[in-house]
């Protein structure tokens, strides 16, 4: 399957701020081979980010979200130890989890 | 892999996605099972209005109160352009990238809960110079702002 994704999670202040960094073609389904066949659209389209099974952020995509997916955000609360949790879904309904420990 | 411990974590990674995507706002109730957590409507639009009526909005009002940060004036690579939103509208629930020339409008949508902070970033592909929109549904309502970014080398795989 895919590679594992990065994920910094760092509390600054009385918040955690969360950088991902996501292994994936996200192929637009615009791009031809060689022989002219158009390569098939794959991308992820759902996101997911937990943190103490709360959602902090979740997200809709299209394949114009660059390959390799960052994302970076912040959200309140948090403390060094507790896991962060991210989840991406494909349009080939594959999927992949994985999780980082606020530092 | 044993083919029932996929299908048991495809359906619970459906249904809590489903869940929060419908409390969101997203999707009605009864669109949930059809549409399976993702609005594969508005991701084929290809002017604002087509992406509202997708999203199930009105006109989004333009507000000073959202800005691009961290995203260039010209972009090097249209393949990789970093695009950073902040919204200071109260009540933010999402912020949506939209960028005009591209093959399909609405690149991305990201869900605030609260407690999480109104700004992100990422990085999105661009075909062309394009007028980007950062697009925030607060309280129900739309808001939006614009910036062109231009492009030396497009980056949807033409």
């Amino acid at each position: 399957m895919a590679d594992p994704m990065k994920i910094r999670a760092n509390l600054v202040g009385d918040s955690t701020e969360v950088k991902v960094l996501m292994s994936h073609e996200m192929e637009t389904g615009q791009r031809k081979d060689s022989d002219g066949k158009t390569i098939p659209a794959w991308f992820i389209q759902r996101v997911k980010v937990t943190h103490n099974d709360k959602v902090v952020l979740a997200a809709q995509w299209g394949p114009a979200v660059s390959k390799n997916p960052f994302v970076s955000f912040k959200f309140k609360g948090g403390a060094k130890g507790d896991k962060v949790t991210i989840t991406w879904v494909d349009n080939h309904d594959d999927t992949r989890t994985d999780e980082a420990t606020i530092a | 892999m044993n083919t029932n411990r996929r299908q048991a974590l495809k359906a619970t990674g459906a249904v809590s996605l489903l869940t929060l995507v419908a409390a969101a706002g997203w999707l009605e109730p009864g669109d949930a099972a059809a549409a399976e957590g993702w609005n594969k409507g508005a991701f084929e639009t290809h002017s604002m209005d087509e992406t509202m009526k997708a999203l199930g909005g009105g006109a989004p009002v333009p507000s000073s109160d959202i800005a691009f940060f961290s995203t260039p004036d010209i972009a090097e690579n249209g393949a990789v352009v970093p695009i950073g939103i902040t919204s200071k509208v109260a009540q933010t629930e999402s912020i949506a990238i939209l960028i005009e020339k591209n093959p399909n409008m609405l690149a991305a949508v990201f869900d605030i809960p609260p407690g999480t902070d109104a700004s992100l970033s990422t990085r999105i592909k661009m075909g062309q110079t394009s007028n980007v929109y950062a697009l925030v549904k607060a309280n129900g309502k739309y808001y939006v702002t614009s910036k062109e970014i231009k492009v030396t080398l497009g980056g949807c795989g033409g």
